[in-house]
């Protein structure tokens, strides 16, 4: 029994002898993997030229602080401008208001002296 | 920072993926080859079998974790495979049976050439089940062990084992129960309807 299975399997081993791939297909193969890899190397490449070289590629960051920077400095004139309108009116009218009332003060002062007869 | 990395790692996945082509291709073939059954779609499937592999390689690197890729590779081809004849069953103008000619020039064909018992073997092989023939085609043609099937097959290792068992019984059966067919050395299989296997008794 065992014989005779082994016999079969030798038969089938025989039978399905492994198969040399033809000459032409591993030349074409190789050379379709070949072209493949350089060319996958020469887009890696590239990219990496393009990233640390390309001037292009630094314009986006070097705009976005210059854009960054005056949007910065923008706002910081444009509140000081608003406090510069805003400020004034009210620093005058307090002083005016104080000189106001110190006139006031003073005027009251000397009614009341003149009225005591001093 | 990985970036700065990856043209030496590439070229290390390149140099070991070339040694894995090399060592594979005629695996390949011969799986091909037996699977489909002619020299055109053996070559078509071969060469898209390891366009894949080179496209996933990194990563079953990486998932293997130092197992042989050699499994991966013919589950690959099963793959392709099986979605050729799927397309092809869509395509009644080529049905798969006009392209099942094992024997057409073929160093098989030469081995089997006037070995009748070979010939029978071959055809019995052909009538079995898809996934009973893939294992065989595995375990003889490629050598692989039960374990390198289970993993391409995508089965257990005992699952595997009955597979290839059952396999070997059913074949004998077949084999058994087909005498030697005069008719067959005139050069033509009337139940294929493909070239016959060349046996010459005479």
């Amino acid at each position: 029994m065992t014989d005779r299975v082994s016999s079969f399997e030798s038969l089938l081993r025989e039978a399905l002898a492994p198969v040399e791939p033809p000459a032409a297909l591993a030349l074409r193969l190789e050379g379709t993997l070949t072209s493949i890899t350089e060319m996958a190397a020469d887009e890696l490449e590239a990219w990496e030229l393009g990233a640390m070289r390309d001037p292009r590629n630094w314009a986006r960051p070097a705009a976005a602080v210059v854009v960054g920077s005056a949007a910065a400095a923008g706002l910081v004139l444009l509140r000081a401008r608003r406090r510069a309108q805003e400020n004034p009116p009210d620093l005058l009218s307090a002083r005016s208001a104080a000189e106001r009332s110190l006139r006031d003060l003073s005027e009251q002062t000397r009614r009341l002296l003149a009225r005591r007869g001093i | 920072m990985a970036d700065r990395d990856s043209p030496k790692t590439k070229a290390q996945l390149d140099a070991e993926f070339a040694d894995l082509y090399r060592a594979h291709l005629r695996d390949v073939y011969s799986y091909a080859y037996y699977r489909v059954g002619n020299h055109h779609d053996a070559e078509d499937l071969t060469e898209q079998t390891f366009l894949q592999a080179y496209r996933h390689f990194e990563r079953a690197q990486r998932e293997s974790r130092g197992r042989p890729l050699r499994p991966w590779l013919i589950r690959i081809a099963h793959n392709l495979a099986a979605n050729l004849y799927r397309d092809r069953s869509r395509r009644p103008a080529a049905p798969i049976e006009d392209t099942s000619e094992l024997t057409a020039l073929h160093t098989t064909e030469q081995l089997v050439e006037g070995r009748e018992e070979l010939s029978r073997v071959l055809e019995g092989v052909r009538m079995l089940p898809d996934d009973r023939r893939e294992a065989l085609i595995m375990r003889f043609a490629l050598g692989m062990d039960n374990r390198e099937i289970a993993r391409a097959l995508g089965r257990s290792d005992g699952a595997t084992k009955v597979l290839i068992h059952r396999a070997i019984k059913q074949l004998e059966e077949i084999v058994s129960e087909s005498p030697p067919d005069p008719v067959r050395a005139g050069g033509h299989n009337s139940s294929t309807g493909t070239p016959g296997e060349g046996a010459r008794d005479d």
